[in-house]
């Protein structure tokens, strides 16, 4: 890899494989996220598009089966290495769940929590009312930052969840399915947002809906099984390109007949 | 043809008639069920009623047990209940939810953990006079090593008691309020640890099932904040496992302060004309005052002082119930 590679990837994995006991789920995933941009991760279910997010932020490593193989460089460090503490990489890596988790404590104490424990030295509401700016949640909750974050409605949630991960001030963030548990009009301003995010932050993006991945990413990867091996499920990167590509001219002929929906 | 026919009436014999009476009929066996239990439960308790009434006087609460029954009153058991009550709720809750977390968040999985999961498991069911036998030989006496003829005596040269029991008094770093009895005798600090011991394997097991039911998107939430491990545990899952947790313990010492066994063995004494002054004094409770009473020949005692002790001791039963209640009801997240 050459020095520009290095500056423009934000995050470069390099040969990652994942396994569940003796079970390997993802093989030997090569991909660099550029930054400041939005990438789509699709496939079909179940080949490993969320383990592979969650290998970003060091998430695999609460499954106590899980292993994980290969190299994953954050700004060229290996968030792998022996000497890197997960908690320290998740805290700039910031991840937004498939359904809503608020905490159930009030919309402040969720976004004050993840600056808290993170030891965060300044103005506590000021960082609140930031976050909740970014988040696009402020004017609809500013006059009642004591009440429940349960209270909210779904995708309320899920904005406040963005908010709560803005807070810790990441570059980086995970979105597995951030929309799936939403309804229409909650998945479009999730949409909208992700492309005011898209400024300061790098998105990733793991998605079911191909439409959505088309509308709001710049890049996209399709992961799907591998065919070779038959008798495991083991999801393999296809095809990796820039968004407008994968979906009017892909290279792949897999590619092609996942996006016009024969199979997945 | 029979194929054919397949939706030929003549191959069902509904019999609607025999399935709703068999429905129906069994209705009536669960709804005798329930009332027989009720019928009992209220038996028992009108039965009390009738005989305790007269004697749930403000003697009750506020004289000793006497010779005369007009006199005599619990005052020293509802106070030691009470105190007891209180000191295995103080020494059950962290010992209980501290390992509860461990076993759920922090513990291994390997055949040690499973032996000592069924192990606690099989505690809950030890008889409770099993408990009293344990907190006697562990708590009262210490396995006899403060007799003045012990090894431990003679190979420290212990100032113990003059007498065969011996026993070690002495304040805990000179300070002059941390007096320290060894053994503990039949102090209320050995009875509370006692009830503690007895229902600690519950106070876990209920601990555990809240803590359990906390849900793992929420430590996800929290680990992905970049949380340590132990920040997710202290200040997210603990918290949210809370009002399980209160309720589980609640439910454990209403089950203590009816206990007598364990408490005879301890040696709780029956006749006790004075209130604790210090976790060292002798004590009795409300169930063994009851029993004390119950053995007695003179029918006030026997029946109606007696009775009037059942009702106090339900009366302090329903009221811990009721707090667990409120507590559910109050402290209950709906997701």
């Amino acid at each position: 890899m050459t020095e520009e590679a290095n500056n423009s990837n934000i995050i470069s994995t390099r040969n990652l494989s994942v396994f569940y006991g003796s079970q390997e789920a993802v093989h030997a995933i090569n991909l660099d996220i550029p930054r400041n941009k939005i990438v789509a991760i699709i496939g079909p279910s179940g080949c490993g598009k969320s383990t592979l997010i969650r290998c970003y932020n060091r998430m695999n490593d609460l499954v106590p089966t899980a292993r994980v193989t290969g190299e994953v460089f954050y700004n060229g460090m290996n968030i792998y290495a022996p000497n890197v503490d997960a908690v320290h990489v998740r805290r700039q890596i910031g991840m937004v769940f498939q359904k809503p988790n608020p905490f159930p404590k009030t919309i402040y104490e969720n976004i004050a929590f993840g600056a808290r424990v993170n030891n965060y030295q300044g103005n506590m509401d000021e960082l609140i009312e930031k976050s909740l700016r970014q988040a696009a949640l402020w004017d609809e909750v500013k006059d009642d930052l004591t009440k429940s974050g349960l209270a909210l409605s779904g995708g309320q949630q899920q904005r406040l969840c963005i908010a709560r991960a803005l807070a810790t001030e990441p570059e980086v963030i995970l979105m597995d399915e951030p929309a799936s548990a939403l309804d229409p009009i909650a998945t479009l301003k999730i949409e909208e947002l992700m492309q005011e995010l898209k400024e300061q932050y790098t998105i990733i993006i793991v998605t079911h809906n191909m439409q959505q991945a088309s509308r709001v990413s710049d890049l996209t990867a399709f992961i799907s099984l591998d065919r070779t091996r038959v008798d495991d499920r083991v999801g393999v990167l296809v095809e990796y390109d820039l968004t407008q590509k994968i979906f009017i001219k892909p290279a792949e002929k897999e590619t092609e007949d996942y996006i016009s929906g024969r199979f997945g | 043809m029979n194929n054919k026919n397949s939706h030929n009436q003549s191959d069902f014999k509904e019999n609607l008639n025999k399935r709703h009476a068999l429905g129906n009929w069994f209705y009536f066996v669960l709804l005798a069920c329930m009332l027989i239990g009720m019928f009992m439960l209220s038996a028992l308790i009108i039965d009390l009623a009738i005989q305790g009434k007269d004697w749930l006087r403000p003697e009750l609460i506020t004289k000793y047990h006497s010779r005369i029954p007009e006199q005599a009153g619990m005052k020293s058991a509802i106070v030691g209940s009470l105190i007891i009550i209180a000191l295995t709720g103080l020494f059950s809750f962290p010992l209980g939810v501290g390992a509860a977390i461990y076993l759920e968040e922090y513990s291994p999985k390997n055949w040690l953990t499973s032996f000592i999961n069924i192990n606690i498991n099989n505690l809950a069911g030890v008889p409770s006079i099993v408990y009293g036998m344990l907190g006697l030989v562990v708590f009262g006496r210490m396995f006899g090593l403060f007799k003045s003829d012990s090894w431990l005596v003679k190979l420290l040269n212990l100032p113990v008691g003059k007498s065969a029991l011996g026993g070690l008094q002495f304040n805990l770093f000179g300070i002059p309020w941390l007096e320290i009895h060894l053994p503990f005798n039949q102090s209320l600090l050995a009875g509370a640890l006692t009830m503690t011991l007895l229902i600690l394997p519950v106070v876990i097991i209920s601990s555990r099932e809240a803590i359990r039911s906390v849900p793992s998107t929420i430590r996800e939430a929290a680990f992905g904040l970049g949380a340590t491990k132990w920040q997710v545990i202290s200040k997210q899952v603990v918290p949210i496992a809370m009002p399980g947790v209160l309720t589980g313990i609640i439910l454990s010492l209403s089950r203590a302060i009816g206990e007598t066994a364990p408490l005879i063995i301890m040696g709780a004494f029956t006749y006790v004309p004075f209130l604790p002054k210090s976790l060292w004094d002798k004590f009795t409770v409300i169930p063994i005052q009851v029993y004390n009473w119950i053995t007695l020949p003179q029918e006030k005692y026997r029946v109606h002082l007696a009775a009037a002790g059942i009702l106090v001791l339900l009366a302090v039963l329903l009221s811990f119930n009721a707090i667990a209640v409120f507590l559910r009801k109050k402290l209950e997240i709906k997701w």
